[in-house]
């Protein structure tokens, strides 16, 4: 991961599903490979950035759980048009 | 609505397969809806709306009481079921003039349920037409929901099917598969895309025949908001927002809002003023994001909850009202006098000494509930 550009995403004191929206809208700004690390405190977003992630093709690198905070690291996966 | 976020175009391995783009919204109908697309060979991409009223997850993200509630986003975990890829759209903006200005007026409370569900079809028929200009035959052929007549007062009526079609701009390219048998023929089953006489003819409130089918897919582990998914169907939540309008005497709101009504005990003393006040941890975290926005309360003297003053002060009168309710509902109720800091948003606390008020000096009234 060293080599990698880490793009940060803070959507701290948001509820879900509105983590995982501006994580969707943010994955669809970087290229395939790029990592995102996206920083909330929902432990909500501990499930569903992951689930969002496996159903449309990005790899979960790492899930933290701190006391206050839920910290998931992701690598974009193959391109897809967005319309 | 939201760019970034879309139905997406992928090969598929057979070029003639034809792709629907379904509302999911995490229940079982609209589950049940894509597993008897998928069963006909249909290719289905979901979408989810986020209107800002959603009770998903977020009552279960700040209240302690829920935390032993699967914390998941039902949609997200019904399209992982399905093996489908899922879009969650933000509308929550768009959404409000639909929530302000029904054309069809609301339902037993604040809930615009035809207006909604006519403007979530539209959204997704412009998502169709989009992927259809771009991308032709291998772009979306339809919509399904997963809507039953009969089920619903207000929108999933006989006489408001055809109603969401035509005024969605979907017409004949929107197939509810649960109920289709009851309905006229949409294209996806003129142009023989989908064997209607395997669709379904599902009718009322009765939920029956959707549990013998989802027992008959083997799903057995589905949540059944039905209605319950939406806060304005909400008795409660319904006068929260209606006092939200009154007493600003105009009708809007901010998303701040309308998540602030999901979140603690609220107490309207003066007119012009209304106190948020925690009642629990996980409640006083969340509320404690909103200092920087409000001017808040909290005893110092003794443990006691955490309160945004909605409103502004208009006498030190109306300050130690305020200071005296939030110390009715700390530790310290029962003692002779409690220390209440007040503190604005830009972070300038003073404390002030009042005793608590007794449950005689909270009229019944003063609770918005």
């Amino acid at each position: 991961m060293s080599d990698e550009t880490l793009h940060e995403l803070d959507v701290r004191r948001q509820l879900c599903p509105i983590p995982v929206i501006k994580t969707q809208n943010k994955v669809a700004e970087l290229a395939q490979g790029e990592v995102l690390r996206v920083t909330c405190t929902d432990p909500g977003a501990l499930n569903d950035i992951p689930a969002w992630c496996r159903i449309n093709g990005h790899e979960v690198l790492a899930t933290e759980e701190g006391d206050l905070e839920v910290v998931v690291t992701l690598r974009v996966g193959a391109p897809s048009v967005a319309l | 609505m939201s760019e970034a976020a879309a139905p997406v175009t992928r090969p598929s391995a057979d070029p003639l397969q034809r792709r629907a783009i379904a509302l999911v919204s995490g229940g079982l109908d609209s589950m049940l809806a894509v597993k008897v697309m998928q069963e006909q060979g249909i290719h289905v991409e979901g979408v989810n709306f986020f209107t800002g009223f959603c009770v998903e997850g977020h009552t279960h993200a700040i209240r302690k009481k829920d935390k032993d509630k699967n914390k998941r986003n039902n949609a997200l975990w019904v399209a992982e079921e399905l093996g489908i890829k899922l879009h969650i759209i933000d509308i929550s903006e768009e959404y409000k003039d639909v929530v302000l200005n029904p054309k069809h007026g609301y339902g037993a409370h604040l809930n615009p349920c035809l207006d909604c569900k006519i403007f979530m079809v539209n959204q997704a028929t412009l998502m169709l037409n989009k992927a259809r200009e771009l991308a032709g035959e291998k772009g979306f052929d339809f919509i399904i929901t997963g809507e039953v007549v009969g089920q619903r007062p207000k929108s999933q009526r006989k006489e408001t099917m055809p109603i969401i079609s035509s005024e969605s701009g979907a017409d004949d390219r929107l197939l509810r598969p649960l109920s289709a048998r009851n309905l006229p023929e949409t294209l996806p089953e003129r142009e023989g895309w989908v064997d209607r006489s395997q669709l379904h003819d599902f009718s009322g409130r009765n939920r029956k025949p959707q549990i013998e089918l989802a027992k008959r897919f083997g799903l057995e582990d589905y949540a059944q908001p039905s209605g319950g998914c939406c806060f304005l169907t909400d008795e409660s939540y319904s006068r929260k927002l209606a006092d939200l309008w009154q007493a600003r005497n105009e009708r809007r709101y901010e998303l701040d809002d309308i998540m602030l009504l999901k979140v603690g005990r609220h107490i309207r003393p003066q007119p012009h003023l209304k106190l948020i006040i925690s009642r629990e941890e996980g409640e006083n975290r969340f509320l404690e994001g909103y200092r920087y926005q409000f001017t808040s309360l909290t005893t110092v003297s003794c443990p006691g909850p955490l309160a945004l003053v909605d409103g502004r002060f208009e006498s030190e009168a109306e300050l130690e009202q305020a200071a005296a309710i939030v110390a009715r509902y700390s530790k310290g109720r029962g003692d002779e006098s409690v220390t209440v800091e007040v503190k604005d948003p830009g972070g300038v606390a003073r404390e002030v000494r009042v005793a608590p008020a007794r449950p005689d000096d909270i009229p019944k009234n003063w609770l918005v509930a």
